[in-house]
């Protein structure tokens, strides 16, 4: 690891160290009394602490290990999402090839740096093998919904995820031998922002923006969470290639997609009838839960940067 | 039977045939951990003690059956010290058809099987059950008696639970209700999904003095019923 990614992850750090420290004061204010908000904004922020040891761990090994754990991560967001996602005994073969075909195709071709297939391999190979693989069941029952559930899982949980990893295969003149700071920053700024959202929401949160979608989501958390995690990617630029300028514009980007994608996720969430994708994150639910945003900002910030700056 | 006082494990009563317990040596041991470990990697397993708590009491777990891996995977969501006491009842001829399930069964699950078909008429077919809970470990149990291929609901359950009750009152019985594990593995499959199951663990019941049979299956089967709305 470089001294930019050493002080980054020291910067994280301190970062945590001060909300623990808020978290622990709340608490001792609380003086025993139960408070399900701040037993769940700690356990928000131990889980935090985890994410954050397992992404540095990562990164001190290697590409082959930040691919490996991004692999991971899709396994367990697909899993979440086929959880959720009816699909009936004919999709058997589909799910199948789906599990333990396509995804850890989809990440070896990140690994071989292939971009001409890893970028076209779900959205056309598997979008017309999937379906080909549902008809061999010969059971027509919503047959249309069920190869779209399956195919909208691969695209999310898989195709979205994996340009998180595939921002190492991009050549920047001048940025060579520094990719993982890509990662790091776009992580960086859309988790920070859904972390300001409900930061600033919890505070100031009056006005529901989406009560039907996501009755958390306030526009006061939304503006005030969008804006200080726009400035704080401006004032990491120097971890990237962009300028100042550029790194507001591309946060501004990326912080409202993130936003949208949670958006988009929760509205999955309601029409099935559950508050969280998961259980595996204490205090954030599921994989999908704390990923929504992501899904939604790495494959345009992959594709911004391609365009932009290769 | 009603006035017999609870047997203290492992004593009196109509003197038990030794019950079969095979020894269970270190590779089985590992082989056991192997399979609860996978199991529980690849469905998430999440336990949810709704009705009560993994205590070292004697119990018969009593489950909903729609999968050949439902009895790994309510063996795996119990703690390990439970799990070393908790046999999983099967269907003898299912499993004895080859020695690589014999295996399995015996050595590795250490299975409780029963004759489902009933080959010899003059042996009780409860009486590997009984002779297990005499042994003082606890059981899981299908009573639908069979896989219940149909999406929700249950098939009506066999006598066998009722008459477990009558024999041994001081046994606990536990409906358990074991989410989406059918679509891990659906019929006539091999290869199991990775998808997330729930398994659920109700409030304890009793056989009450002078409940029917008939009585008691239902309240028995709505108990578990009730517990799948729970969970849903």
């Amino acid at each position: 690891m470089d001294r930019d990614t050493l002080s980054l992850f020291a910067g994280i750090g301190a970062l945590l160290a001060l909300a623990s420290l808020i978290g622990c004061v709340l608490k001792w204010r609380c003086r025993g009394a139960d408070s399900p908000v701040i037993d769940n904004l700690n356990a928000r922020i131990n889980a935090w602490w985890v994410m954050v040891a397992v992404l540095g761990g990562a990164f001190w090994l290697g590409h082959g290990a930040v691919i490996l754990l991004f692999a991971a991560i899709s396994f367990f967001a697909l899993r979440e999402f086929i959880t959720l996602a009816p699909t009936r005994g004919g999709d058997y073969p589909a799910l199948v090839a789906a599990f333990y075909l396509v995804l850890p195709v989809q990440y070896l071709l990140i690994a071989d740096d292939w971009y001409g297939l890893f970028s076209i391999f779900i959205p056309v190979y598997v979008f017309l093998l999937l379906p080909i693989l549902a008809s061999l069941g010969g059971d027509t029952t919503g047959f249309l919904e069920r190869a779209a559930k399956v195919q909208w899982g691969m695209m999310i949980a898989v195709f979205c995820i994996s340009h998180v990893p595939a921002l190492l295969t991009l050549d920047i003149p001048g940025f060579e031998g520094r990719n993982l700071l890509l990662i790091a920053w776009l992580v960086l700024v859309v988790q920070i922002s859904d972390v300001l959202q409900y930061v600033c929401g919890k505070l100031l949160g009056r006005r529901k923006i989406a009560p039907r979608l996501s009755p958390s989501k306030t526009v006061e958390g939304f503006a005030g969470g969008i804006s200080l995690a726009t400035l704080i990617g401006a004032g990491l630029f120097w971890i990237t290639p962009f300028s100042f300028w550029q790194a507001l514009a591309v946060a501004l980007v990326v912080t409202l997609l993130g936003f949208f994608g949670g958006l988009v996720m929760s509205a999955i969430k309601r029409d099935r009838g559950v508050k969280d994708w998961g259980h595996m994150i204490e205090g954030h639910g599921g994989m999908l839960d704390r990923l929504d945003s992501v899904c939604f900002a790495a494959p345009i910030f992959f594709h911004l940067l391609r365009y932009g700056w290769t | 039977m009603n006035d017999t006082p609870p047997p203290p494990a492992g004593e009196d009563l109509p003197p038990p045939l030794p019950p079969p317990r095979p020894g269970v040596g270190l590779a089985q041991r590992l082989l056991a951990r192997l399979i609860t470990g996978f199991a529980r990697l690849l469905t998430g397993a999440r336990s949810l003690w709704r009705g009560c708590l993994p205590e070292a009491k004697q119990r018969i777990y009593f489950a909903n059956h729609s999968s050949h891996a439902d009895f790994v995977l309510l063996w795996s969501s119990l703690p390990p010290a439970l799990r070393a006491r908790t046999r999983p009842v099967a269907g003898a001829d299912y499993w004895q058809r080859d020695g690589l399930r014999r295996f399995l069964i015996q050595r590795v699950f250490r299975g409780v099987l029963v004759d489902r078909e009933r080959q010899s008429a003059e042996r009780n077919p409860l009486q590997p059950m009984l002779d297990a809970l005499h042994a003082g470990d606890s059981l899981i149990l299908f009573p639908e008696g069979t896989r219940n291929l149909v999406e929700g609901g249950l098939l009506p359950f066999k006598s066998g639970l009722y008459r477990l009750a009558r024999a041994c009152p001081q046994v606990e019985l536990v409906p358990v209700w074991i989410a989406n594990l059918n679509r891990v593995m659906p019929k006539g499959r091999v290869l199991p999904l990775p998808l997330l199951c729930t398994v659920s663990f109700g409030a304890p019941l009793t056989l009450d003095a002078g409940e029917s049979k008939d009585a008691f299956l239902a309240r028995a089967r709505d108990a578990l019923l009730n517990l799948a709305a729970e969970a849903d």
